[in-house]
């Protein structure tokens, strides 16, 4: 009886589940295959394959794979380093590297283009020193960079703390069992932070691939996305139809990738980040 | 040694890659110069500006509303839900838990995409579709922070309460409140930094008259950069820093509970 009665507690939750998750991906679902008139219909999602969709998928997927990658490869070293670290205020030092990640996105956008752009600071600094200023602003490398600067905390976050749970009791053991470091680092520091990696590879990519304000304000509108279809289908185009049916692709997208994680995340615990 | 040298090159090159592009906006935000490389000299005009300009003063109001009344509320469904979750079996939880990953897993730009198609069947939309959207993609972060301090508390006690005579009420108040506050109170701080920082969903609930911050950014940030913008962002950052150190480090606070909160 108690328990039913807290169980009646998440009351106003199911009610919001119902209303606001489950309705709204009902209703992508039903622009996505029927027409105004209320008949069913797969053009909208034939529209898919045509050549600046497929073009804008193919894109969106390398360029999220790059920026993940990327993120990866730059954060795994920092968590451990900062995970070595062996002084008092080792949470101080973290908090530093997170505290990036609490500016506005945009704002972080903005400080970016400053850097990449024409007469920014990055070509500024390179003339001086007798370089020739790259012209990375507008291209989908500039995309990249700042995905990359966008999402890089959101990779560290979830490896440092798997790195930080592994206890250091294993480490020693190993050591005393005759591993040296190579092995341990293979043998027990990747494994056991599989999880943490599988979870920044999830907040990183999941939002790459799906961005399309990075790509609009520093990709000058060259650089198309699925993002930036769909958001124009809707926003200017005024063809939900065909907005609701790439959106229904990118959702399949993020599931397919999901799915694929969890295979790895045999803890189950791989978008428990926080 | 050479570990430790290679180590903090690197922590300093990380760091450099996070910060300079800060610093930039921060230096520039005092420039008295039209370019945005030369120095023109120190002013404060830009900051003057910035609280003049009515765009960014309204954004600025929508966002504190927004932010904080979806908090609140947020936090009390999800505090509710994960109670009322952490009772169930296996089959019911399951429901509410893949529910519950939906908003979070899901790319943005679908989440608000699919609140708009609902809500311009029904309603304008406006300030309450943009609050609505809001408290939807938080209550997740307040039942994942919630639902592990459940798991942890010992539930045995809550119920030696029960059988000792003390009101549901008071033995949640004196026995499990105590064990979950931690959880509640980050999950509260995850629904004001996720409603803060977010920019897709809000972008598609909003209608026409209404803009929070991060809207208000991107539409200016595609007509050119103005230089109140600077400002703007230099006080964001320091406002978000002095929070988070307030939050992390004040006194009596146990050094793991901070980090966990990074």
């Amino acid at each position: 009886m108690n328990k039913l009665r807290r169980q009646l507690l998440a009351g106003p939750y199911l009610v919001w589940i119902i209303g606001f998750i489950i309705l709204p991906l009902l209703m992508i679902l039903y622009y996505a295959f029927f027409d105004e008139n209320g008949s069913f219909t797969l053009e909208y999602l034939s529209h898919i394959a045509s050549p600046i969709n497929m073009h804008a998928m193919i894109l969106s997927l390398e360029l999220g794979v790059a920026a993940t990658l990327i993120c990866l490869l730059l954060a795994y070293p920092l968590a451990m380093i900062l995970n070595n670290l062996k002084i008092k205020n080792q949470s101080l030092v973290v908090f530093i590297f997170m505290l990036p990640m609490w500016m506005n996105f945009l704002l972080r956008i903005l400080a970016w283009k400053l850097l990449l752009n024409k007469n920014g600071v990055l070509n500024t600094v390179l003339m001086s020193i007798g370089l020739e200023p790259v012209m990375i602003l507008n291209t989908p490398a500039a995309v990249v960079f700042g995905m990359v600067y966008e999402y890089l905390p959101f990779m560290i976050l979830p490896i440092y703390n798997s790195m930080a749970r592994i206890k250091k009791d294993y480490i020693e053991a190993a050591h005393d069992l005759g591993a040296n470091e190579i092995i341990i680092f293979f043998k027990i520091i990747i494994p056991l932070t599989l999880s943490g990696i599988i979870s920044g590879i999830v907040m990183v990519f999941v939002p790459a691939l799906t961005s399309f304000a990075v790509s609009e304000l520093l990709g000058g509108g060259k650089v198309l996305l699925i993002g930036n279809v769909i958001e124009e289908s809707f926003m200017q185009g005024m063809q939900w139809n065909a907005g609701s049916s790439l959106s229904l692709v990118l959702m399949i997208f993020v599931m397919v990738s999901m799915t694929i994680m969890n295979i790895f995340d045999k803890d189950g615990e791989g978008t428990a980040v926080w | 040694m050479v570990k430790k040298t290679l180590s903090n090159v690197y922590m300093a090159i990380i760091f450099l890659f996070l910060y300079l592009p800060i610093l930039v906006l921060i230096v520039l935000s005092f420039n008295d110069s039209k370019t945005r490389v030369e120095w023109g000299g120190f002013t404060f005009k830009w900051y003057i500006e910035c609280f003049q300009s009515e765009t960014i003063m309204t954004a600025f109001a929508t966002t504190l509303q927004i932010t904080v009344i979806s908090a609140v509320i947020s936090t009390i469904i999800g505090t509710l839900a994960a109670i009322g979750i952490s009772a169930m079996k296996a089959r019911s939880r399951a429901f509410y838990l893949g529910s519950t990953n939906i908003p979070l897993l899901n790319a943005d730009i679908v989440t608000g995409i699919s609140m708009m198609l609902l809500f311009v069947k029904f309603v304008e939309l406006g300030f309450v579709t943009v609050l609505v959207a809001h408290i939807t993609f938080s209550i997740p972060y307040v039942i994942l922070n919630v639902l592990p301090k459940l798991k942890q508390a010992n539930r045995s006690t809550y119920e030696a309460a029960l059988d000792l005579g003390a009101s549901p009420l008071y033995a949640f108040y004196k026995v499990t409140w105590p064990e979950i506050r931690s959880g509640v109170f980050s999950g509260f701080l995850m629904a004001v930094t996720m409603s803060l920082d977010d920019f897709s969903i809000t972008y598609f609930t909003k209608g026409a008259g209404v803009n929070t911050l991060s809207t208000m950014l991107y539409t200016e940030l595609r007509k050119g950069i103005k230089p109140e913008l600077y400002a703007l962002s230099t006080i964001l950052f320091f406002t978000v820093l002095i929070l988070l150190l307030l939050v992390n480090y004040l006194p009596n606070r146990k050094k793991s509970t901070a980090l966990e909160r990074v």
